[in-house]
């Protein structure tokens, strides 16, 4: 067997431009026009540093069935100018197949990219829409584009008619001809792939969404009807999406001064008894950490979503890593058990946070869950998600006939809350060392007790089988979270459609881990393969503390900006095979 | 307990004992707070008393309302979160100067600008207490410590021009010592829309014993209380700092809270992303 | 400092509502000083302000049953009628010490007394209704015996030496 398995379902574009070009805009209504038509896809971008102006590329792969991630190559590219192409060149990786479309007057065809292919086409997209009146480049990209593969023209028409109608007459009448003289000109990309339709996928309900979104929407659908927000990138889409849904709703959002305050926001509103939540990223969960503390201590339930980005320090803004994996579970001082949970997919972003609300809420604890920038702003076309049964449900006091004892040992350790309202029970939430009553306290026994009470309640939790998403069999086990988990599943199950087993755990309870369980999966397991985005190998040192792994354990890890392609993967799956 | 008898200051009152030193001033505070919240006639369960770190942040506990004690420097915005999410509870957020304007500074300007309709009381010692006698925001540029041998050489900073700049609603000084004018000072306070704030002169007699003098210090202020910021200003800005009462009540726009109506459902919510 | 001096007592129920406020809220200020000492471990001081506070019970039940067929009113406590910042009959807070001495106590009993009594003199001087003024003499006599009781006591606990007040030990860093 070859090492070249090739990953060949669906079609990679990537459009690139600058100046304000518009190739996000193209891209975006490919990836609809793709949906409307029946077919699966993702849109991610790639950005410069500018705030406008900037160099950008709409990364795209399209497909008939669903896709988690890029292919790890490009079949189309089209640049309308190559201002600061290197930077995305590691990105966009090309080969002999690949067709490359360009306007000359966007500069010379990079090194790089002549190198890659034979295939490259010159079209004066430029000279095209300054003959239509008001017409733009990326309409007439679009145009090309969608013709070459076959995309229905009306359904791409129709998109127009939506986003531009609100513009004007003259605005929209110019979009639909560069669309059209586009569509005119695609024959010019005769060699490029087609989009094929699978009959059985046209009628199945498909919603266009970011990670992003449908965390904010497993929010709502858990409970949420309070989020404190202070902005930071790739998080602020969900606090955005929040602000008029919660509002809608009858719920608040309220902008904070910083991220000290955001947290001590939900704090206080959950304490007034309403679910709420916050989003940030690394820099912004450093701040919030002392105060997650608060929370594990007077037990007030909150969800910080982590929409991870490089780090440490401002980083890398605009691109994903998984390296505050060590913050999130161990970030707070003292013996402070909290959960930390992991979407594995763009589509389980809105499983993983809904189910988090009800996990905080029915533990009273904080939970965090480590999104990333990857799966926050990737854009992608998903089967309607199930509707689940996870809600806020808050053990509460209703009435209070004897003295109330907020902080009682109980058998599981979760003690009913007094809502701040409830006659007769009143008590001082407190962040010092409390007893039973909340009266704070040094005592040994009671921050044994209060100690004992809290980590009872995380460890003795019924998570049911949701803590990991498994998949396959075999002596050859990954072990993954997060945004990898995309890769690492598709890479695997080439490898199986090539005859090797191999069986993947992606975990998406990471604290408090599931020891016994991962440990009885990899009951059976010779090699074990731990993957992860970030220069530490941070999961894997964490499992090599808590499990019990067989000797041939492996981590195979490196930081971002560059996601781990499923060819990457999968070539480490054959390099384990062959040993 | 009677149902139709008024509450009285007493009902407001914990069974816990006060671990502040005798002599404090935030004993005082605390008397003047009860009484307060006899006068307004809420129940205890209607109240929440939010603070942060510090002696005087000790204070919820001392109290039959609802209470939270969180970490140094962040009770105002648990204070807020709790209004925003709960606007039918009465929020008093209490702290001293070291919690509200050195590691909480800037949340208070922003309480100030958000104007929500809540009370916030700092017991102003001019030290950190808590931590056995350091300077604060508002201690005297030469007073010695062993933190700043020689004292900071700084200016103090003036919470009540700075609660009028940034917006507050409602801005007074209060002497601990002077029950009767404490007591109403936070009931109106308490029922003046948005954010008002009450500086209570709170002495330390353990390491600011020299503010037993406060006392004989304090006076009447010597006119009524503007609606005028400007007014308002030259007065805090220019008066000996002894004077108490109202120094400002505005009529700033509060802080809009949204209706609390269902106006859609989460399933109105998911239209947008179906194709 | 605020205070409402030239307020006067209208009714023989205001009278007695003032009296037994006084009481009351004597008793709690000695329970405060009380726990203040308890707390700080002083518990000779404990026990004295809870006498203090034993004795100041005797005296509001038997108000408490004169004022059976008249009757309390139910005051804010903006609307007493106290010439000071709070009630006369009341302990200053702020003289308490962690190693106070009976005699600081005594003293701040002392000027308590003397306040109350001040209080319904005042009244009785002031006051044109004969029967409120009948009923304040006799509340200003009661004040007059504790004055003297007071002084009797305080003849046996003497003043302390300077120096009282200290404590080798630096005080303690907490939160
Ligand atoms: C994050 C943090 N830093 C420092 C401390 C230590 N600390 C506790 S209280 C305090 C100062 C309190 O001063 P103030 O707010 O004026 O209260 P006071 O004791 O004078 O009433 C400090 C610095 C802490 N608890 N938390
Ligand atoms: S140290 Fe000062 S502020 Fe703290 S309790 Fe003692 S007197 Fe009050
Ligand atoms: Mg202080």
């Amino acid at each position: 067997m070859s090492d070249q398995i090739k990953i060949d379902t669906g079609i990679s574009i990537a459009l690139t431009g600058s100046g304000g070009a518009g190739v996000m805009t193209a891209g975006g209504m490919l990836l609809e026009a793709a949906a409307k038509s029946g077919f699966y896809g993702l849109q991610t971008r790639s950005v410069g540093p500018q705030i406008r102006g900037g160099e950008a590329a709409a990364l795209l792969r399209l497909s008939n069935h669903a896709v988690e991630i890029h292919r790890g190559g490009f079949d189309i590219l089209f640049a309308l100018d190559w201002s600061n192409f290197s930077r995305f060149a590691a990105e966009i990786t090309l080969d002999e197949n690949s067709v490359v479309i360009f306007d000359p007057e966007g500069g010379e065809v990079p090194e790089i990219v002549s190198a890659a292919t034979k295939n490259i086409i010159e079209l004066p997209i430029k000279k095209f829409a300054s003959e239509i009146p008001g017409g733009r480049m990326n309409m007439i990209a679009l145009g090309i584009v969608a013709g070459a593969i076959d995309l229905p023209k009306e359904t791409v028409l129709g998109l127009i008619v939506r986003k531009f109608a609100s513009k004007g007459e003259a605005v929209l009448e110019a979009s639909r001809a560069c669309l059209e003289a586009g569509y005119k000109h695609a024959g010019s990309v005769a060699n490029a792939p087609k989009l094929v339709s699978d009959a059985e996928n046209a009628d199945v309900p498909r919603w266009l969404i970011t990670g992003n979104e449908a965390a904010a929407l497993g929010a709502v659908r858990g409970g949420i009807k309070f989020a404190a927000a202070y902005p930071i990138t790739p998080a602020t889409e969900i606090l955005e999406w929040l602000a008029p849904s919660l509002t809608a709703i009858g719920g608040n959002l309220v902008q904070a001064e910083d991220e000290l305050s955001s947290i001590n926001m939900i704090i206080g509103a959950s304490y007034g008894g309403i679910p709420s939540i916050t989003a940030t990223s690394g820099p912004g969960l450093a701040l919030m950490t002392e105060s997650i503390g608060l929370a594990t201590a007077a037990e007030v339930p909150v969800v910080i979503v982590d929409v991870m980005r490089g780090g440490p320090s401002t980083g890398i803004p605009t691109k994903s890593e998984q390296s505050d994996l060590n913050i999130a579970i161990y970030g707070l001082h003292g013996d402070a058990p909290h959960l930390v949970t992991a979407p594995l997919s763009v589509a389980d972003c809105l499983f993983t946070t809904q189910w988090s609300v009800h996990l905080a809420e029915a533990m009273q604890v904080p939970a965090i869950i480590l999104s990333d920038q990857y799966l926050g702003q990737a854009k992608m076309i998903i089967d309607k998600p199930a509707d689940v049964a996870f809600f806020a449900d808050r053990s509460k006091v209703e009435k209070i006939d004897t003295a109330y004892t907020r902080y009682a040992l109980t058998a599981d350790g979760v003690s009913p809350m007094a809502i701040p309202g409830t006659a007769g029970g009143q008590y001082t939430a407190d962040g010092l060392e409390h007893s039973v009553t909340g009266t704070p306290s040094s005592a040994a026994e009671d921050h044994h007790d209060q100690l004992a009470k809290r980590r009872r309640k995380i460890e003795g939790f019924n998570y049911g089988t949701h803590w990991a998403e498994i998949e396959g069999e075999g002596d050859l086990v990954i072990v993954t979270w997060g945004s990898t988990a995309a890769p690492v599943r598709e890479a695997a199950e080439l490898a199986r459609a090539e005859g090797i087993s191999v069986k993947t755990i992606a975990v998406r309870l990471l604290a408090p881990l599931r020891v016994e369980a991962l440990e009885a999966e990899l009951a059976g397991a010779r090699r074990v393969l731990v993957i992860e985005q970030n220069d530490l190998a941070q999961f894997y040192r964490y499992l090599r503390g808590h499990v019990d792994l067989p000797a041939d354990t492996r981590a195979y890890h490196h930081p971002g900006p560059m996601m781990l392609s499923t060819t990457e993967i999968l070539s480490e799956i054959m390099k384990e095979h062959r040993l | 307990m009677n149902v139709s008898a008024p509450l009285k200051a007493s009902d407001f009152k914990s069974d816990l004992k006060p671990v502040w030193c005798p002599g404090c001033g935030d004993y005082h505070v605390l008397l003047s707070l009860t009484k307060a919240l006899a006068d307004l006639e809420r129940k205890p369960e209607e109240v929440a008393v939010i603070s942060g770190i510090g002696c005087s942040s000790r204070i919820p506990a001392y109290l039959k309302c609802y209470g939270f004690h969180g970490v140094h420097g962040r009770s105002l915005p648990l204070g807020t979160g709790l209004k925003v999410a709960r606007p039918d509870m009465t929020v008093i957020v209490a702290g001293g100067d070291g919690d509200g304007f050195s590691i909480g500074g800037n949340h208070f300007l922003h309480a100030c600008r958000r104007n929500i309709d809540l009370t916030y009381i700092v017991m102003d010692n001019r030290v950190y207490g808590m931590t056995k006698g350091q300077p604060s925001p508002t201690t005297e540029p030469d007073w010695d410590s062993a933190l700043s041998p020689g004292g900071t050489g700084l200016n103090p900073f003036h919470p009540l021009v700075i609660a009028l700049a940034s917006g507050a609603n409602f801005v007074a000084r209060a002497f601990s010592g002077d029950i009767r004018g404490t007591t109403k000072l936070i009931s109106d306070a308490v029922n003046h829309p948005g954010f008002s704030f009450i500086q209570i002169l709170s002495p330390c007699v353990t390491f600011r014993p020299e503010q037993k003098e406060w006392k004989s210090a304090i006076h009447a202020p010597p006119v009524e209380a503007t609606d005028d910021p400007a007014r308002a200003a030259r007065r805090i800005m220019t008066d000996d700092g002894f004077n108490v009462g109202v120094l400002y009540r505005g009529d700033r726009r509060p802080y809009k809270i949204g209706d609390g109506v269902e106006h859609k459902t989460v399933a109105d919510l998911e239209q947008e992303f179906q194709i | 400092m605020s205070a409402n001096p030239d307020n006067e007592i209208s009714s023989l129920s205001e009278l007695l509502t003032h009296a037994y406020a006084i009481e009351e809220d004597a008793i709690d200020r000695y329970h405060m000083l009380g726990d203040q000492m308890e707390v700080h471990n002083n518990h000779e001081l404990a026990k004295l302000f809870r006498d203090l506070a034993g004795h100041e019970e005797k005296h509001a039940a038997e108000i408490k049953a004169r004022a059976e067929t008249i009757g309390l009113m139910n005051l804010k406590s903006s609307e007493y009628k106290w010439p000071d910042t709070e009630g006369p009959e009341l302990a200053a807070l702020d003289e308490a010490h962690y190693r106070m001495t009976p005699w600081h106590a005594l003293q701040m009993a002392l000027k308590a007394e003397t306040r109350a009594f001040e209080f319904f003199d005042h009244i009785v001087n002031t006051v044109t209704d004969p029967e409120i003024k009948k009923w304040a003499e006799e509340f200003r006599e009661e004040e007059a015996e504790h004055v003297t009781l007071v002084e009797r006591l305080l003849e046996k606990n003497p003043e302390p030496p300077a120096g009282w007040a200290d404590d080798d030990d630096p005080p303690n860093l907490q939160e």
